[in-house]
């Protein structure tokens, strides 16, 4: 009896995320796929038809839009490499014994609700706000100077709202980084540029691949950003779908779009992997 | 008596080959540093010299100072006080990678991300040393360590002791003017501990280099060391070779943690000639040499080691110190009888007798018996 108990704990254990990921993914991911491939309109209602003109359509219509969405994710995602990195390095390297108030800190604006952090945004940046507001008066730009409605708006957002993402798993990656071995470096005639290029840096990859991964698909998919900061000329994917959902109720063209940037992105993520995640990059860096 | 001069103040011995300039050297070294606040003097004056080619130990419990010693002459801590020298030239604030010496880390400190020849290449990559004589050197130095054909796997795919020979090969095949190795053995079992130790002494003597080895492990220091640096709270209680620290400790802390030791305590009652005579009980007598250091009325430690002892049911003849009492404990431990008697004062002496002819004891658990030894045996301690 124990032994039945024991081979079959594993799947008592896995039920409950199983039955989850069937409720809320698999089955809306086959309704999706279904809806993507029917035909009709909302009011004579859909029909599974195998209609993949939602696909081409959509694709031939909305590319800008696709396009967009992946260059904004893949710069916002830049962006916090750069950003992140130096944050993820002093909190692991310097913070000594206050780390977990710093990542604590890093942390507390990411309690408040994701729309309304980009709300703020908005205020700030809009025309005469906080930021351009004194900017304008005291002279220092030009009166019809704006940065709401532009592309760097949108890219800024989505790098702000997403960072901790970003700085989590690379924090995590330098923080078990042997602080011996850095010694050990040195000790072997590595200067302190050195060390970082040979060492912390390789032995960093595997926390910025997580932060990539963890930041570049929902940001890529992301159109909160886009519709508060970006104006009507920097839509990003995700508007559109949302606004074939929800206002022209298109729901195979909204799903076909969907299943287009579901597809784009594993593609991105496979190549990425196949670059970054196999131990040549590391190989690279010991010479 | 033969000829051995027994004594503190006796024990200091000179570096092999001195006279020429020592291969390391630390003058007069301090290190502090503020933890939570409070000033901790983790060195309070260290002087030692290490000559080239030497096997030099730092010996003494954890705290005692001898990994951040060991960590000034490699760079990685700056002396509050004192010069840290290498071959006469003061490297004192030195960085490491400006150092001609490399350390072997506590837990091997290998990189993770690299395979076996790149960690061992790591040192002369950074020295620009040409390819073809990094690939000869590489591959000489993986030999000697006996790990050819093992290039290509990274650390996590190996042994303690493999890992413990990467560590090594990456410091030996920079060829450095010393060698430092914190603890290096100290997490592999012990079948492979005694195996390691022959063999780094055996490399060590085929490279030549001076090696300056840090262990809280006394039999490990006795069994490979030159010459034992014992460490205690800061300070270097004993400088000697091994002979020399375990037959003559030169105080009750380098007695007590080398080896099994007997401390008692005595008032000298009178001095003869070069033997001071204390007493003990009735029938206790005890000689020490005097060195023309003890006087009469004047209290001594004394330390006597268990195999020096000679356990016995009659009352031994001649010039030698006996103690009376009965035996408290006797354990059988293969090579050896180890009894436990207590004196008439209370005092607790342990003694081992070797058995040599066949295992039969000499006294019971609740005999009376006489214990004697050579007074050159026993040593009034600082």
């Amino acid at each position: 009896m124990s032994r039945l108990r024991a081979s079959l704990t594993p799947y008592a254990l896995l039920f409950p995320g199983t039955l989850w990921l069937a409720i809320f993914f698999v089955i809306p991911t086959v309704v999706m796929l279904s809806l993507s491939l029917q035909s009709g309109d909302v009011v004579n209602g859909y029909a599974f038809t195998f209609n993949w003109h939602s696909y081409v359509d959509g694709i031939s219509t909305y590319h800008d839009q696709i396009i967009r969405s992946l260059v904004y994710g893949l710069a916002s995602t830049l962006i916090q490499i750069v950003i992140g990195f130096p944050v993820a390095y002093w909190i692991a390297f310097k913070g000594g014994s206050r780390k977990s108030v710093y990542l604590f800190m890093l942390l507390l604006p990411f309690l408040v609700s994701f729309v309304l952090r980009t709300i703020s945004w908005q205020f700030f940046l809009s025309d005469n706000g906080l930021l351009l507001g004194p900017l304008k008066s005291a002279g220092l730009v030009p009166q019809d100077f704006h940065i709401l409605a532009t592309s760097a708006a949108v890219i800024g957002g989505l790098a702000y709202n997403f960072l901790p993402f970003m700085i989590l798993p690379m924090y995590v990656a330098l923080e078990r980084i042997d602080p011996r071995v850095l010694e050990a470096a040195q000790d072997l005639y590595a200067s302190k540029a050195q060390t970082f290029l040979r060492v912390v840096l390789p032995l960093s990859l595997p926390g910025v691949f997580a932060g990539v991964l963890m930041t570049f698909v929902p940001a890529t998919s992301d159109y909160v950003n886009a519709s508060v900061l970006g104006g009507t000329s920097n839509t990003m994917v995700g508007n559109v779908i949302q606004n074939q959902f929800l206002i022209n109720q298109d729901y195979p063209t909204a799903s076909a779009l969907s299943f287009t940037l579901m597809a784009l992105l594993l593609v991105g993520i496979f190549a990425y992997a196949r670059a970054l995640g196999t131990e040549d990059v590391l190989e690279v860096a010991a010479r | 008596m033969t000829d051995i001069q027994a004594g503190p103040g006796a024990a200091v011995a000179a570096a092999p080959g001195s006279g020429s300039v020592p291969a390391i050297e630390l003058d007069n070294v301090v290190k502090e540093y503020v933890s939570h606040g409070e000033v901790v003097r983790a060195v309070k004056g260290v002087s030692l010299a290490i000559a080239e080619g030497e096997f030099f130990s730092l010996l003494g419990p954890s705290g005692c100072g001898k990994t951040t010693s060991m960590r000034m002459i490699a760079g990685f801590e700056d002396p509050t006080q004192g010069v840290v020298r290498l071959h006469g030239e003061d490297v004192t604030h030195v960085p490491p990678n400006k150092r001609d010496i490399n350390m072997v880390f506590q837990s091997y400190a290998l990189f993770p991300h690299m395979n076996v020849w790149d960690n061992v290449a790591f040192g002369l990559r950074r020295r620009k040393v040409p390819d073809a004589e990094i690939r000869r050197r590489v591959g000489e130095i993986l030999e000697v360590v006996d790990l050819t054909g093992r290039e290509k796997r990274r650390p996590k795919e190996m042994s303690g002791g493999q890992q413990q020979r990467v560590a090594l090969a990456r410091a030996l095949v920079n060829r450095p003017r010393a060698l430092l190795l914190d603890e290096p053995l100290g997490a592999l079992d012990l079948k492979l501990r005694q195996a390691m130790q022959i063999e780094l002494k055996r490399i060590q003597r085929e490279v030549g280099i001076t090696f300056v080895y840090v262990t809280h492990d006394q039999s490990e220091a006795l069994t490979m060391s030159d010459r034992i640096a014992v460490m205690n709270d800061g300070l270097v209680e004993q400088l000697a070779d091994p002979r020399e620290i375990y037959e003559r400790p030169a105080s009750t802390f380098v007695a007590g943690f080398i080896g099994t030791s007997n401390l008692f305590g005595g008032t000298v009652q009178q001095v003869s000639g070069d033997t001071a005579v204390l007493a003990l009980g009735p029938s206790d007598r005890i000689l020490v040499p005097a060195d023309g250091a003890l006087s009469a009325g004047q209290t001594v430690d004394l330390t006597v080691r268990p195999e020096k002892i000679k356990l016995a049911k009659e009352q031994p003849e001649g010039d030698l110190s006996v103690v009376r009492g009965t035996v408290a404990e006797v354990v059988y431990l293969g090579t050896y009888n180890s009894y436990v008697v207590v004196l008439g004062d209370g005092a607790e002496i342990t003694v081992f007798e070797q058995n040599a002819n066949d295992s039969t004891i000499t006294a019971e658990r609740g005999d009376e018996v006489w214990l004697s030894w050579q007074p050159r045996h026993s040593y009034a301690l600082r």
